[in-house]
C-alpha cells in the first residue's frame, strides 16, 4: 500500500470503531494508578515545605516513627549520591536536599499501615527551616539582586554578565533584520506574558513501589513512559536499571506532566526502608498543583516588520521563560517554533531559561509553543487590523510550504499550513455575521512531532489472531489506531488483533507517549512487526505448496500464489498457517525495533467567535473551529478528539487558567475551585476538519496530531477578544477583572 | 470523632452544649465532609440531624409563607413547583450551589452556618426576609437570616445552639424576586460577586424593596441605601444608576486571586442593576 501507487485505498484505516478500552474503562473495570494494590501493602504519605526557599537545617522524625502503625520514614539521606545533570534535578525535585526550593517541595515522606496513620505521621515530623528570600516571577528573578535559587546551575551557553539564574540561553536566526525592517512599511513592538498553566489530568498521579534489599523492585504506575520511569528511578535509588520491572496502569490523562516521576522514587525509597513491602502513594489535586509540572510562564518582546499588502519582511523575539527552581523550560522550542509558520527572510530569536521558586516546570502539549504562538499570532494580528487586511489572508501570504527553508534551518517538505487556512477560509464559521459586543479570531500554530525509540512485537496466536504489544500507552485512543494498522496490514478484522502495553521486561527502550508520536513512530513499528509476520506466513504456505516464497503474495489475510506460474493452489488463510504453527517451524511472531526521523510536522488553524459582557468583562466562547493536518487521520474519532482537547485547553490557558503566588512565595490556589479549569459548559461543541496532507515518512500518512492543537487558542481566544472589544490585551489570561480593567482604560483614554 | 444522630432538636443542642472540642451538624455534608477529607476541620463531634422528624418537610403556612426543614436539598426545592413559583429568586440561588450530585445534598441552613461571605443561598434568603428557629439551651427563639453571619467561617450561633427551622414569608401580591451571581466560568465555581433584590410593587412604582450583596465584604450584606434608591421608583434609568451606586458604595471587599476590590465594586453595581430588573418583572407577573 505504498503512497507512491497514487491515492492509497484503506479498508479499515479511516474508519470509527469503538476503541478495545472503552467497555472496560465505562465500567469501572479499567485499572487506574491508584486501583492497583498488594498483600501487605502499606500506604505513604509526602511532607512537603511551606516556605517558597528555605534552608532545611534538621529533620526530627522521632515523634513519627513512634506512632502506632508507622513502618519508615525517608528523607533525601535514603536516596543515592553523587548525581549529577537532570538524573540530580530530578531526585533533588522528588526530595529536598540542603533547601526546599518552592512550596510544596517533597522534604520527607512516611509508610504507615493505614492511609490516615500515614497522613497523621507526617505532621509528627520536625523540620527546621531557615527561610530564605524567595522570587516567583521571570523578570524579577532574572533582574540584579534576585535571590540565587543554585549557583552554577548555568550551563556553558550563558553569556557573562548574566544574573546566575539564567542558566541557558539560545540564540539562532538569519538575514539581517535592520535591512528586513527597513522594507517594512509598518514595524511593531510589543511585550507579552502567558502564566504557568497546568496540565490539569483528571487522575492525580499514583503509584505502588515493592523495592527489596537486594535491589530487586517492581513497580506499577499511572505514567505516559514507564521505560523513563525505570530509568530515573534507578539512577534516584542507585540501581540497576534492568533490577527494576515498571509497569503502566491506565492513564487518566497527562499531557506531558507524566513523563517524569514525582512521587515512584519515593514509594520504592520508602518500601526499601520498610523491609520490602509494597507501598502505595497517591498524590492529593492539591500536591498534584503545588508538586508536578506546570509548563512554563514567559515573558516576551516581539517585533515585526510588514509591507502595506502584509508580506512580512521581518521578525524577532525575545523569550524568557520561567521554568522553577530547575533548568528545562522549554525555551529551545520556544525559539525555534515561535515564527516557524511564516518564510520570513530576516529572522532572529534569542532565549532565557530562567530558574525561580516555582514547582519545576513539566512538558505540556507542545511545550513552549503556545507561548510562542501568543506572540506571533497577537502581533500578525494586529499589524493585519491596522493595515485593514484579512487574517486568514495575511496568513496565506506568508504561510510556509514544501521546499520553503524554515526559521529554524531545514527545508519543509510537504506540510499541510495552507490547505488549513483555505479550509478555515471556507468554512461556514467563517461566514457566520456578528453581532454587538462579539469578535473573530483566527491564530495558525505548528508542532514539529517526534519519533523516538520505539520498539514493538506482534505475534500471531494459533487461531490466526493478532496480539500487538506496544511500550507507548494509550492515552488518547491509541489501542484502537495499533489494532487499526494492525488490521491493515494483514488484512484481518479490527476485532481479530488486541493491542497490549508491555511492561518493561517486554520489549526494548521505549519513549513515552509524548510527543505527539504514539500514532506514528508505534504505528510505524505495528506496521513493520506485522510485515515481518506476514513475510513468515507467506513463507510457511511457500513451503506447504513447495514453492519459492518470492512467489507467495499476501491479501486480505490470505497467502495466495503470485499468479499462474507461481503454481496453481487454493488461498491459504492466516488462521490455517497458525493453526500448523507448531508443525511447520515453530512460533511466528515480527519485531520493529528503531528510532524513527520520518515525522511529519503538523500545522492548524484555529477561528473562534466569542461574546465579551462590556460591563463584566466576562468572555463567552460562541463557536471555536479547529482545522488541523493529520497527514492520515487512522481512527478519525480520536484525532478530532485530540483536536477539540488541544483546543479546550487552550481555552483555559487564554481565559482562566493560572499559577497565582501570593507576596510569601506560596501557591494561592492549589485546589481546582481556584485553577479554573474549563468546565464542559464553559465551551460549545468544537467544530473540527480534518486535513490530510499525507506525511511521505509513515507508511500510511500518519502525522502526530496530539500537541499542534493547544498551539493556535492563546492568540485565537486574545485575537477575538480584540475584535470584541476593540481593546488589545498582551497578558494573559484574559480574565474577567482583567479585560474589564482594560476595557475602562480603554474608555477613560 | 464521635458520630451522634439524635431525635430531637433539643438533644441535638444539648450533645453540642456538653462536647469539649469542635462540633458539627451534619446536615447534607457537602462543606463538613470535605473540610474533615481535606484537612481542614475535623471534628469531635459530629451530630447528624436528618434523623430528627420534619427535617425534610417542605409545609405552605396558613398565611401563605414557607417553613422548611433543615435537611431539605437544593434538588428538592428545585422540584417543588409552588415555591419556586413563590420565591424563583430564593430557590435559583440554592440551586446554583454545585452540580446535580451536589444538589441532592446541599441544605439552606448549611449554607448559612458554613458561614462564607460568597454562600449563594444568603443573599436570596436575606432579600425574601427569612428568619430560622434555633434550638439551644433555654428553648427556641426566631432570629433573623441577616443575624446569622458575622464574619468569615462566623456566626452569631453559640455552643449548643442548632437551627431547627427556616421560615419563608408570604409572598403576597405583585412581589418578585431575583438572584445573580458573578463566576468567570459557568459552573463549579465560587460567586466573586452575588446580589439578591426582593422587591414589591404598587401599580408600576416599588412600594418594598430588599437589596443583598454576596461576596464583597466579611459578610453577607443587606443594603438599605440601596433598597432606598428604587423604592419610589419605576426603576427607571436613574433610579437605576442610583441602584449601582450604592451597591458600590456598600462594598467592603478584598483583592483576592478571585478578583479584585475594583471589579468587585463595578460588577456589584452590574448585578443589582441587573437583579432588579428581573425583580422587576417577575412582580409584574414576567416569567424570567
Ligand atoms: C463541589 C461543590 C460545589 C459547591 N458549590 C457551591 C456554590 O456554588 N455556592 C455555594 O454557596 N456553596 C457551594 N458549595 C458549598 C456547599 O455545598 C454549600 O455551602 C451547602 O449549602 C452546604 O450545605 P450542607 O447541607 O451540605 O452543609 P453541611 O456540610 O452539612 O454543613 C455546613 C455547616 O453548617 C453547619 N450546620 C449544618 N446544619 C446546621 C444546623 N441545623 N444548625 C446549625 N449549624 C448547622 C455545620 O456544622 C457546618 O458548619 C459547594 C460544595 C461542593 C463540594
Amino acid at each position: 500500500m505504498a503512497l507512491d501507487s497514487g491515492k492509497p485505498k484503506f479498508k479499515y484505516i479511516g474508519t470509527r470503531p469503538n476503541r478495545p478500552d472503552g467497555l472496560d474503562k465505562v465500567t469501572g473495570r479499567a485499572r487506574y494508578g491508584a486501583d492497583i494494590s498488594a498483600p501487605g501493602m502499606l500506604h505513604g504519605a509526602i511532607l512537603r515545605s511551606p516556605h517558597a526557599h528555605a534552608k532545611i537545617l534538621k529533620i526530627d522524625a522521632s515523634k513519627a516513627l513512634a506512632l502506632k502503625g508507622v513502618k519508615a520514614v525517608v528523607t533525601r539521606a535514603d536516596f543515592a549520591d553523587g548525581l549529577s545533570g537532570e538524573d540530580w534535578n530530578i531526585q533533588e525535585n522528588c526530595m529536598a536536599g540542603e533547601k526546599a526550593l518552592y512550596d510544596g517541595h517533597a522534604v520527607a515522606a512516611v509508610a504507615a499501615t493505614s492511609a490516615l496513620i500515614a497522613r497523621d505521621a507526617i505532621k509528627l515530623i520536625d523540620v527546621d527551616y531557615e527561610p530564605l528570600p524567595h522570587v516567583t516571577d521571570v523578570d524579577a528573578a532574572m533582574a540584579e539582586g534576585a535571590p540565587v535559587i543554585r549557583d552554577g546551575a548555568a550551563d556553558y551557553s550563558v553569556p557573562e554578565g548574566l544574573h546566575p539564574n539564567v542558566v541557558r540561553y539560545f540564540e539562532s536566526g538569519r538575514g539581517d533584520l535592520d535591512e528586513g525592517f527597513a522594507k517594512a512599511d509598518l514595524v511593531l513592538k510589543r511585550h507579552y506574558t502567558t502564566e504557568a498553566a497546568h496540565q490539569g489530568y483528571i487522575e492525580p498521579h499514583a503509584c505502588l513501589a515493592q523495592l527489596g534489599a537486594d535491589g530487586k523492585g517492581e513497580l506499577w504506575c499511572c505514567t505516559q513512559g514507564h521505560w523513563y520511569v525505570r530509568q530515573m528511578c534507578a539512577a534516584a535509588l542507585g540501581l540497576e536499571v534492568s533490577q527494576l520491572k515498571v509497569t503502566p496502569s491506565e492513564i487518566g490523562g497527562g499531557f506531558g506532566g507524566k513523563t517524569t516521576v514525582f512521587i515512584d522514587p519515593v514509594a520504592l525509597a520508602l518500601s526499601r526502608k520498610a523491609g520490602g513491602k509494597p507501598v502505595k502513594l497517591v498524590m492529593s489535586r492539591s500536591e498534584v498543583l503545588r508538586a508536578t509540572g506546570p509548563t512554563a510562564s514567559a515573558s516576551m518582546d516581539i517585533k515585526m516588520g510588514m509591507t502595506k499588502d502584509g508580506k512580512i519582511t521581518a521578525a524577532s523575539g525575545t523569550y524568557r521563560m520561567q521554568g522553577g527552581a530547575f533548568p528545562g523550560a522549554p525555551v529551545d522550542e520556544t525559539t525555534v517554533l515561535a515564527f516557524a509558520n511564516y518564510n520570513i527572510e530576516h529572522v532572529h530569536h534569542v532565549g532565557y531559561d530562567v530558574m525561580s521558586n516555582r514547582p519545576k516546570q513539566a512538558a505540556y502539549r507542545a511545550p513552549g509553543a503556545p507561548m510562542a504562538a501568543f506572540g506571533t499570532e497577537s502581533i500578525i494580528d494586529e499589524m493585519a487590523t491596522q493595515l485593514g487586511l484579512d487574517p486568514l489572508e495575511i496568513r496565506l501570504k506568508n504561510a510556509v510550504k514544501e521546499g520553503v527553508r524554515a526559521t529554524y534551518g531545514p527545508k519543509f517538505p510537504a506540510v499541510g499550513l495552507i490547505e488549513t487556512l483555505e479550509a478555515a477560509q471556507s468554512h461556514d464559521n467563517y461566514a457566520v455575521p456578528l453581532g454587538p459586543n462579539q469578535g473573530r479570531g483566527v491564530a495558525s500554530g505548528f508542532w514539529l512531532n517526534w519519533g523516538g525509540d520505539t520498539s514493538a512485537s506482534v505475534a500471531i496466536s494459533e487461531d490466526g489472531t493478532v496480539a500487538v504489544t506496544v511500550g507507548t500507552p494509550d492515552i488518547g485512543g491509541s489501542r484502537a489506531s495499533m489494532a487499526l494498522m494492525a488490521a491493515e496490514a494483514f488484512g484481518i478484522p479490527y476485532e481479530n488483533v488486541r493491542v497490549h502495553i508491555g511492561d518493561t521486561a517486554s520489549l526494548g527502550i521505549n519513549e513515552p507517549t509524548h510527543g505527539s508520536r504514539a500514532t506514528y513512530a508505534s504505528g510505524l513499528a505495528v506496521i513493520q512487526s506485522a510485515k515481518e509476520c506476514i513475510q513468515k506466513l507467506s513463507k510457511r504456505a511457500a513451503e506447504a505448496w513447495g514453492i519459492d516464497p518470492d512467489a507467495v503474495i499476501w491479501e486480505d489475510g490470505f497467502a495466495r500464489p503470485s499468479g499462474p506460474n507461481a503454481g496453481e493452489f487454493e488461498p491459504m488463510s492466516i488462521a490455517e498457517i497458525a493453526g500448523n504453527m507448531s508443525s511447520s517451524g515453530g512460533p511466528i511472531s515480527g519485531h520493529f525495533e528503531a528510532s524513527p526521523e520520518t515525522y511529519g510536522g503538523s500545522f492548524g488553524t484555529h477561528v473562534v467567535d466569542v461574546e465579551v459582557d462590556p460591563e463584566t468583562g466576562r468572555t463567552t466562547v460562541l463557536r471555536y473551529l479547529v482545522v488541523q493536518d493529520a497527514g492520515k487521520a487512522i481512527h478519525p474519532s480520536y484525532v478530532e478528539g485530540q483536536f477539540q482537547g488541544g483546543a479546550a485547553q487552550g481555552i483555559g490557558w487564554a481565559l482562566n487558567e493560572e499559577y497565582i503566588y501570593g507576596e510569601d512565595g506560596r501557591l494561592q490556589n492549589p485546589i481546582f475551585l481556584d485553577y479554573r479549569v474549563p468546565v464542559a459548559s464553559d465551551l460549545p461543541m468544537i467544530d473540527t476538519v480534518i486535513v490530510e496532507v499525507p506525511n511521505p515518512g509513515h507508511p500510511y500518512g500518519v502525522r502526530g496530531v496530539g500537541e499542534t492543537g493547544i498551539t493556535p487558542p492563546l492568540p485565537a481566544i486574545a485575537n477575538a477578544i480584540a475584535a470584541a472589544t476593540g481593546v488589545r490585551f498582551t497578558k494573559l489570561p484574559l480574565t474577567p477583572p482583567r479585560v474589564l480593567a482594560g476595557i475602562k482604560a480603554a474608555k477613560n483614554a | 470523632m464521635k458520630y451522634h444522630k439524635p431525635k430531637t432538636f433539643e438533644e441535638a443542642a444539648q450533645i453540642a452544649a456538653g462536647s469539649n472540642g469542635v462540633t458539627r451538624f451534619l446536615a447534607g455534608g457537602t462543606d463538613v465532609l470535605v473540610q474533615l477529607r481535606s484537612d481542614v476541620v475535623t471534628p469531635d463531634d459530629l451530630i447528624d440531624i436528618k434523623g430528627i422528624d420534619g427535617t425534610k418537610a417542605i409545609t405552605k403556612r396558613g398565611d401563605g409563607g414557607w417553613d422548611l426543614g433543615v435537611a431539605v436539598s437544593g434538588a428538592e426545592m428545585m422540584e417543588h413547583a409552588e415555591l419556586k413559583r413563590d420565591w424563583p429568586g430564593l430557590v435559583e440561588g440554592m440551586d446554583l450551589i454545585g452540580s446535580t450530585q451536589v444538589q441532592g445534598r446541599a441544605t439552606l441552613v448549611g449554607n448559612l452556618c458554613n458561614g462564607s461571605p460568597a454562600a449563594d443561598s444568603v443573599p436570596g434568603m436575606i432579600a425574601a426576609g427569612c428568619t430560622v428557629s434555633i434550638t439551644g439551651a433555654s428553648g427556641t427563639r426566631n432570629v433573623p437570616v441577616e443575624e446569622i453571619p458575622v464574619g468569615p467561617g462566623r456566626t452569631a450561633l453559640t455552643k449548643g445552639d442548632v437551627i431547627s427551622a427556616v421560615h419563608i414569608p408570604p409572598r403576597g401580591a405583585r412581589g418578585g424576586d431575583a438572584y445573580l451571581r458573578f463566576i468567570p466560568r459557568t459552573e463549579m465555581d465560587i460567586a466573586v460577586v452575588g446580589c439578591a433584590v426582593n422587591l414589591r410593587l404598587d401599580g408600576d412604582e416599588i412600594s418594598e424593596a430588599r437589596v443583598v450583596l454576596g461576596a464583597v465584604a466579611p459578610t453577607v450584606v443587606l443594603v438599605e441605601d440601596a433598597a432606598k434608591a428604587i423604592i419610589g421608583t419605576a426603576l427607571d434609568d436613574g433610579a437605576l444608576d442610583a441602584l449601582g451606586a450604592t451597591a458600590t458604595a456598600a462594598c467592603n471587599p478584598i483583592d483576592d486571586k478571585r478578583g479584585t476590590i475594583e471589579f468587585r465594586r463595578d460588577v456589584a453595581a452590574v448585578l443589582a442593576k441587573r437583579a432588579a430588573k428581573i425583580a422587576y418583572s417577575r412582580a409584574k407577573g414576567g416569567q424570567q
